[in-house]
């Protein structure tokens, strides 16, 4: 019985998904909508990154973080105060009575830019702020908490009480932050008005380019031994540290993957929808991101973009019509995704779905496996709490 | 930041915010004492424990309007019958989310947690629906309105001393419970080893469903008392939720002294700086000190070490 | 560096650990040699698998030394221990049940345990190889590509033993190898265990009196915590306190 054990980056099959996702994304959705709409999906897209980001470290690491929003956050404030700067020139703000500072800054009787904002005039510097000042936030949040093998549910209690403290913090600060509102009316990027329906059409590919970039990182990492360490933590962490690998390190790095693609997110956001605002910071929004890729499948990259694509498509519907029924919705969402189909639309894919097309096509794929879940589930559920697994032993 | 105030108005605004605090410290022990039932014990994560207590306060607040218009002469008192029904339709609730929701996912706390997050929005939608998007409030009764002088700058609220009084007394009540009854020692014995309970004869089902029951009561109780200091919306309970966690975990879950010290610390804390900082600020300040502390200390400030 | 520090490959020096006030282990001494196979018996509560918790750095000492060649090992990581060349087996088998036996095995390879090490790991014919060597050994190569959650108990073992033989451990310690297992998987592991205990320090902890004669070097009795006796297995059989608080049962 010799059967491939090579690692390839994609298998046959995956290799389809892959391209049924561009295609949906690159052709189908920019064909059948108008500039609107495709703007709409464009900004959903930005959900994703953070979605992918929790299917690593949550489906396959169980960590699960509920302050996601945060680095989302990080990354599109980064951006936003680059665009902000730009847009508050000593010119356009002639009518304030210290010009050449943002507006809220004005308002708030400020009258100097603060010494933090000042690098932000840098496009450099600000698109490698998009990435790394998440990734340090969550460096330090990781190492306090993973090295202390803080897990389960007290990491998402602790990462929901940071999403909270930023939140507060922006809002209570808004002669630095904007406060409530956020930061708005951004107009150019070195000169190129991005408010322009060409410019927004541009941006949605750029996104789309981002994300699929974000995507193959997530699959070479699901590919490598650390994706099958990742696995093999969240089942045995005792037995992961007893063949000599720091566990801790592993979730750290995990943890700062997914706060980077959750930055690029964020950066995207700033620029499709024009402003950043603490109410995509804090911990509903950060919790929603959880539910995006719950539906999609905790464990699959794919199914994480399909999962926010349909929640978010949903809750526009929805919630334009009937505002009531979209929280109940979204309520029962939750409670079914969790209670009914722990594995997402992927589970319902490689569970219900293909077996049967299996079955239609019996000629061809007679002897064929069935296709593994791209990360195996647990065989139980999702990960225990550190409690639990003492008491287990 | 304390230039300016001589020392006996320091020792006054202490006094006053000290005591403001200490009713923000009520409020917290009752959220936090339901909390700590059922996570501790229990090791489940209620997202919608706030939302509980928001029942028992719009509980309160259909109270006292029935009294207000059909037993006017008794309103001194609707407070204690609204407090004993908001106590039995939380914990009705809470038992019914048990039995339908919260029992097919023991050993899955993330999920769990998920859960019982749908819950909330669905409970915040229904109270939208039923009660109004709008914050209600109730009419406090005049024996509790007022407050008594202590010294000439110096003065303590009535409401606030009862709520006081209130918390205290459940505490007491939970602790007799929990660690003197028999049915505390079930849950206890559960929450250690579920086979073996069972398999020594407890009915684990009962004992969970009575326990989560007991803890929403609770929490009830709580938005009964959270009445008398602010008033009521669909989403009031999800602001005290991260607080109140935080309380919990900071406690060392488990330890109900541990979790009244934690409540102390904290709004003590909270109050204080609130007087020299802004209100959010004083609330970040706290927050991140808690956050910090328990990246330190992750096992709380009361956890027992244990052998594994 | 003195010569008696040298000679032993673990040296255990007034060890203790106290949970509470509870002295699970009591000022234990004892000394391992090279290619010695020590075994642990001693009543259920007798602190053997807490010893073993210490040394693999599991659970923190409160007091004492725990030297493995030169190197304190109470002062390491559990992974820095692993990587130094002690190897532990725990109670349970506990192996990753969503992994093949393949992959189970790989992740045991010592090569790639840092985070970028394990990212751009290649699983090359050197992996390959030994994998399949190993696999050989402890009876699994036609079940390599099985997922673990559906071998059996002693499979189980088998395999959790070959993720140790990877590692090529110069201490190996073992928390009771036969437990739970059928009559015909006793003996196979007998074997496998007698095979592999060769060329290296062992320290196992057993309560099957006939294995234990089988391959122990000398035995240490513990009792609450403190050596009971320690020796060649005749002489510990015959002793009175052992015979009273363990072997008279």
């Amino acid at each position: 019985m010799q059967i491939d054990r090579k690692t390839r980056f994609l298998t046959r099959e995956e290799a389809i998904y892959f391209g049924l996702l561009a295609a949906v994304i690159f052709l189908i959705l920019p064909l059948a909508l108008d500039s609107f709409r495709l703007n709409l999906f464009g900004k959903y897209l930005t959900y994703a990154f953070v979605a992918i980001g929790l299917v690593l470290c949550w489906g396959a690491g169980g960590i699960l973080s509920l302050g996601q929003g945060v680095f989302f956050g990080l990354g599109g404030y980064a951006m936003a105060m680059f665009l902000k700067l730009e847009a508050s020139t000593p010119e356009a703000t002639a009518i304030q009575s210290t010009p050449g500072i943002p507006d809220f800054m004005d308002w708030n009787q400020i009258t100097a830019l603060p010494w933090w904002w000042e690098p932000f005039n840098s496009l450099a510097f600000s698109l490698i702020a998009v990435v790394i000042v998440p990734v340090a936030f969550a460096f330090i949040i990781g190492v306090a908490m993973f090295r202390r093998r803080v897990g389960g549910v007290y990491f998402a209690i602790i990462t929901q009480a940071i999403a909270a403290i930023l939140t507060i913090l922006i809002i209570g600060q808004q002669g630095f932050t904007g406060g409530v509102n956020g930061i708005t009316d951004l107009r150019t990027l070195k000169g190129w008005d991005i408010r322009t329906d060409e410019a927004k059409e541009i941006l949605y590919f750029v996104n789309a380019v981002l994300l699929f970039a974000c995507l193959f990182a997530a699959q070479y990492v699901r590919r490598s031994k650390l994706g099958r360490l990742l696995i093999a933590m969240r089942d045995q962490e005792d037995r992961v540290r007893f063949s000599g690998y720091d566990v801790a390190s592993f979730k750290i790095f995990v943890f700062c993957l997914g706060a980077a693609f959750a930055g690029i997110g964020g950066a995207m956001f700033t620029l499709q929808v024009g402003f950043m605002s603490p109410t995509l910071v804090g911990i509903v929004p950060s919790i929603e991101m959880v539910i995006f890729a719950a539906v999609g499948g905790r464990l699959s990259i794919l199914g994480a973009v399909y999962g926010t694509l349909l929640v978010n498509w949903a809750k526009t519907t929805l919630s334009e019509s009937f505002p009531e029924l979209w929280l109940l919705g979204l309520g029962a969402l939750f409670i079914a995704v969790v209670m009914f189909f722990p594995n997402g639309l992927a589970g319902l894919w490689s569970e219900q779905v293909m077996p049967r097309l299996r079955k239609l096509f019996a000629g061809r794929g007679a002897g064929a496996r069935p296709p593994a879940a791209p990360f195996p589930a647990n065989s139980a559920s999702a990960p225990d709490s550190p409690a639990a697994k003492a008491a287990a032993e | 930041m304390f230039a300016g105030y001589s020392a006996g108005e320091l020792t006054a605004i202490f006094a006053m915010q000290g005591f403001a605090g200490l009713i923000l410290f009520s409020v917290f022990v009752l959220m936090a004492l339901g909390l700590a039932i059922i996570f501790g014990q229990m090791g489940v994560i209620n997202m919608a424990h706030g939302e509980f207590m928001i029942l028992g306060a719009y509980v309160t607040y259909l109270v006292s309007h029935a009294f207000a218009d059909y037993m006017p002469a008794l309103f001194s008192f609707y407070f204690f019958v609204a407090m004993a029904l908001a106590f039995l339709a939380s914990g009705a609730l809470g038992m019914l989310v048990e039995w339908g929701l919260i029992r097919h996912l023991y050993r899955r706390p993330l999920d769990t947690l998920l859960a019982t997050w749908g819950l909330s929005l669905i409970l915040q939608q229904i109270y939208r629906s039923v009660f109004g998007a709008r914050e209600v409030g109730v009419t406090i009764p005049d024996w509790m309105m007022g407050s008594l002088p202590l010294t000439d700058m110096i003065e303590v609220p009535i409401n606030g001393l009862f709520v006081m009084a209130l918390a205290l007394g459940i505490s007491v009540a939970i602790y007799l419970l929990m660690f003197r009854s028999r049915w505390g020692q079930q849950v206890r014995a559960i929450n250690q080893n579920r086979v073996m309970a069972g398999a020594v004869g407890i009915n684990t089902e009962r004992t969970d469903r009575l326990t989560f029951g007991i803890g929403c009561g609770i929490a009830g109780v709580a938005g009964s008392a959270f009445t008398m200091i602010g008033s009521t919306g669909p989403t009031s309970g999800q602001l005290y939720i991260v607080d109140t966690f935080l309380v919990v975990v900071f406690g060392g879950a488990g330890s109900i002294l541990g979790t009244i010290a934690s409540a102390f610390t904290i709004s003590q804390a909270q109050s204080v700086l609130e007087f020299f900082l802004s209100g959010s600020m004083a609330k970040v300040i706290t927050l991140l000190v808690v956050v910090g502390i328990l990246m330190l200390r992750p096992q709380g400030l009361f956890a027992l070490k244990l052998r594994k | 560096m003195s010569i008696h520090q040298t000679s032993f490959v673990l040296s255990v020096e007034d060890l203790t650990v106290s949970f509470d006030g509870f002295k699970a282990v009591d000022g234990l001494t004892f000394y391992v040699e090279p290619n010695e196979c020590r075994v642990m018996i001693g009543p259920n509560g007798a602190g053997k698998t807490t010893v073993l918790d210490l040394i693999c750095g599991r659970t923190r000492a409160t007091s004492g030394s725990v030297r493995f060649k030169d190197q304190e090992l109470l002062s390491m990581r559990e992974d820095q221990i692993v990587l130094a060349g002690v190897g532990r087996k725990f109670q349970t088998p506990s192996v990753y049940e969503d992994l093949s036996v393949f992959e189970n095995l790989e992740l045991s390879f010592p090569r790639g345990h840092g985070v970028f090490g394990s990212l751009f790991f290649r699983r090359d014919a050197e992996v390959k190889d030994r994998i399949q060597e190993i696999a050989e050994t402890i009876f699994l190569a036609d079940l390599l590509d099985e997922k673990a959650a559906f071998l059996s108990h002693g499979q189980k073992q088998w395999l959790e033993i070959g993720m140790l033989l990877i590692q090529d451990p110069e201490l190996l310690m073992l928390d009771e190898p036969v437990a739970g297992m059928s009559v015909a998987e006793r003996k196979k592991t007998a074997e496998l265990l007698n095979r592999i205990i060769d060329h290296r320090s062992v320290i196992v902890i057993e309560h099957d009196m006939g294995f234990v004669e089988d391959i122990a070097t000398r035995v240490t009795v513990l009792h609450q915590g403190k050596t009971l006796s320690e020796g060649k297995m005749d002489k510990v059989k015959n002793d009175p306190k052992v015979i009273e608080v363990y072997l008279g049962h």
